[in-house]
């Protein structure tokens, strides 16, 4: 696909191919919204965080879920957000109930299950915070579909971020399926003895306390054991991190960061103070 | 350049007895010093007290002195540290840093987080890769690599670092033969080439025996055989302190208690088959 107007990645990481780095490590985003820098699409998913919680009724969710379902459908990544629209189910289920059934000074009743009654403004309170969470998660997954984990830090530690912090941010997010892959090798271990942890409810929960002890002192081990590793390689030394991947951007990226992140906080001001009444 | 443990003795925060007691040692530029002993016996303790990692980041009380050049180790930050002695533990993954996408990128974690410039990185990482001979791991996901693999890009990350001591808690406990083979002629180039003390401990003592100018035996937290490297692994009571002998001393043994040679012939024998 052909790069927008400014975002010639080849300009941006001029300086590291010149200093020999190989392709692999350029790894340069194609694609007309991947190609986007990071923080640009970090500002974009947080803008519609923003207005999905913060601007009242209907407009600011649905708003939210439109913008967001444009850049998926760009983007090429509108089949991966079904896995987490399903996520999104236990929350929106709770919600559904909770405000349906249990909103406070409500007497619009709409219909009654037992001793509780649905009402007709809890209802709509429900839907509108379900559409409010949808938004946001969707929003989320965009960015987290659209943007390497490497690019992001890389991006971070261009803007000065300290070495810490991105440190912080890149492993938390690397652990989720570091996790995931020992549990499952703790669990094929423990079946190996024995255990066993499919079929009925209670024997998949008695397989969890066998699951948690080595996954948990595990994970601790392994930090300390990291720690250590980190300052023998110099972790904590005070010069500035060289940075060695410059992900393109542009004039036109940043003007339209401070549109995007400027209008959000305007349009939820304006929503609070009453300015602009919207349905 | 000199490193040096005077009646070192470390006790780990919480522990009742120490787990090393009272050793010294002497390490010098281009020189190698072979550990080995059994397990729990203190070697691990004595790679991290001898890196000053302990107790600068692993918490623990050192009595007597570790110092490099006349410098307490206590005294200098761990990033100080790293750039005069690098350490390569045993568990290869926990030593990657988990937030590198590909192993060029790993092997540049550590020059970068000393701020050297661009192309001074480029130039250690290709340097570090094709020393241990794997350059064709450099566009790989660290986390997806062999136990083997990721021995060596451990290793490799550490080189990066051009430490004037190199401290190996058993480099090559994954490595297959010719892994193991390429350590240690990467390390016999570093010893020859740029001077650097290493600190190896191993249960390969073939590898010793071919690399280290020195060894010593630890057992139970302190040095209880210490020697030039044939005399050491030549000695009959090695098997007693839980370390096996070389191939070669094996062999002779083997061949002397059948009744088929002397030890110089079982000697010349073994050098015909290693050449």
């Amino acid at each position: 696909m052909r790069p927008e107007r400014g975002l010639d990645p080849s300009v941006a990481n001029r300086e590291g191919a010149a200093a020999g780095l190989p392709a692999y490590v350029l790894r340069v985003p194609t694609g007309t919204y991947r190609s986007l820098n990071p923080f640009t699409k970090s500002v974009i998913a947080l803008s519609s965080a923003i207005v999905a919680f913060g601007v009242r009724g209907w407009t600011g969710p649905l708003i939210v879920l439109a913008l967001t379902a444009a850049i998926a459908a760009i983007a090429g990544v509108t089949r991966s957000l079904r896995r987490f629209v399903l996520a999104t189910i236990p929350i929106v289920v709770s919600i559904l109930l909770v405000n349906a059934f249990l909103y406070p000074g409500a007497t619009d009743v709409l219909f009654t299950v037992g001793p509780f009654a649905a009402t007709g403004t809890g209802v709509t309170v429900a839907l509108q915070a379900t559409l409010r969470v949808v938004a946001f998660a969707l929003s989320v997954a965009v960015f987290s579909l659209t943007t390497a984990t490497d690019d992001f830090l890389a991006d971070l530690e261009h803007r000065g971020t300290g070495r810490r912090l991105t440190f912080v941010v890149g492993s938390a997010i690397g652990m989720i399926p570091a996790m995931a892959s020992r549990a499952t090798e703790i669990v094929e271990a423990q079946r190996a003895r024995g255990l066993d942890t499919e079929g009925s409810i209670r024997r998949r929960i008695r397989g969890i306390v066998p699951l948690a002890g080595p996954m948990v002192f595990g994970a601790l081990s392994e930090v300390e054991e990291r720690t250590v590793a980190l300052e023998a390689r110099g972790f904590s030394a005070p010069a500035r991190r060289t940075v060695m991947r410059i992900l393109p951007d542009s004039g036109l990226q940043r003007a339209l960061r401070w549109f995007v992140g400027l209008g959000s906080i305007v349009a939820v001001a304006a929503s609070i103070a009453g300015r602009f009444p919207l349905p | 350049m000199t490193l040096r443990l005077s009646a070192a003795t470390y006790r780990y925060a919480g522990a009742r007895r120490n787990a090393l007691d009272g050793v010294d040692l002497e390490l010098s530029a281009g020189t190698v010093l072979g550990v080995v002993g059994p397990n729990e016996a203190g070697k691990s303790t004595l790679c991290l007290v001898a890196s000053g990692l302990a107790p600068v980041v692993v918490a623990g009380r050192l009595s007597g002195s570790v110092t490099i050049d006349g410098r307490e180790t206590t005294d200098m930050r761990p990033h100080e540290l790293a750039q005069r002695c690098g350490i390569l533990f045993q568990n290869p993954q926990a030593q990657l840093s988990g937030t590198a996408a590909t192993v060029f990128e790993e092997i540049a974690f550590g020059p970068r987080n000393l701020g050297l410039s661009l192309s001074t990185v480029i130039q250690r990482i290709a340097a570090c890769l094709e020393a241990l001979g794997i350059a064709a791991l450099a566009d790989r996901d660290p986390a997806r690599l062999s136990g083997g693999q990721a021995q060596l890009v451990a290793l490799a990350a550490i080189l990066a670092l051009e430490p004037d001591f190199l401290i190996l808690d058993e480099p090559t406990s994954q490595l297959d033969p010719q892994g193991t083979r390429l350590v240690g002629e990467a390390l016999r180039r570093l010893v020859g080439e740029r001077r650097t003390a290493i600190l190896v401990v191993e249960h390969k003592t073939a590898l010793l025996d071919r690399l280290a100018d020195r060894v010593v035996v630890v057992d139970e937290g302190r040095i209880v055989r210490e020697g030039p490297t044939a005399d050491v692994l030549d000695d009959p009571m090695l098997p007693r302190h839980g370390v096996e002998p070389p191939p070669r001393v094996r062999v002779r043994s083997a061949l002397t208690a059948a009744g088929m040679g002397t030890p110089a012939a079982t000697d010349l024998l073994m050098a015909e088959l290693a050449s």
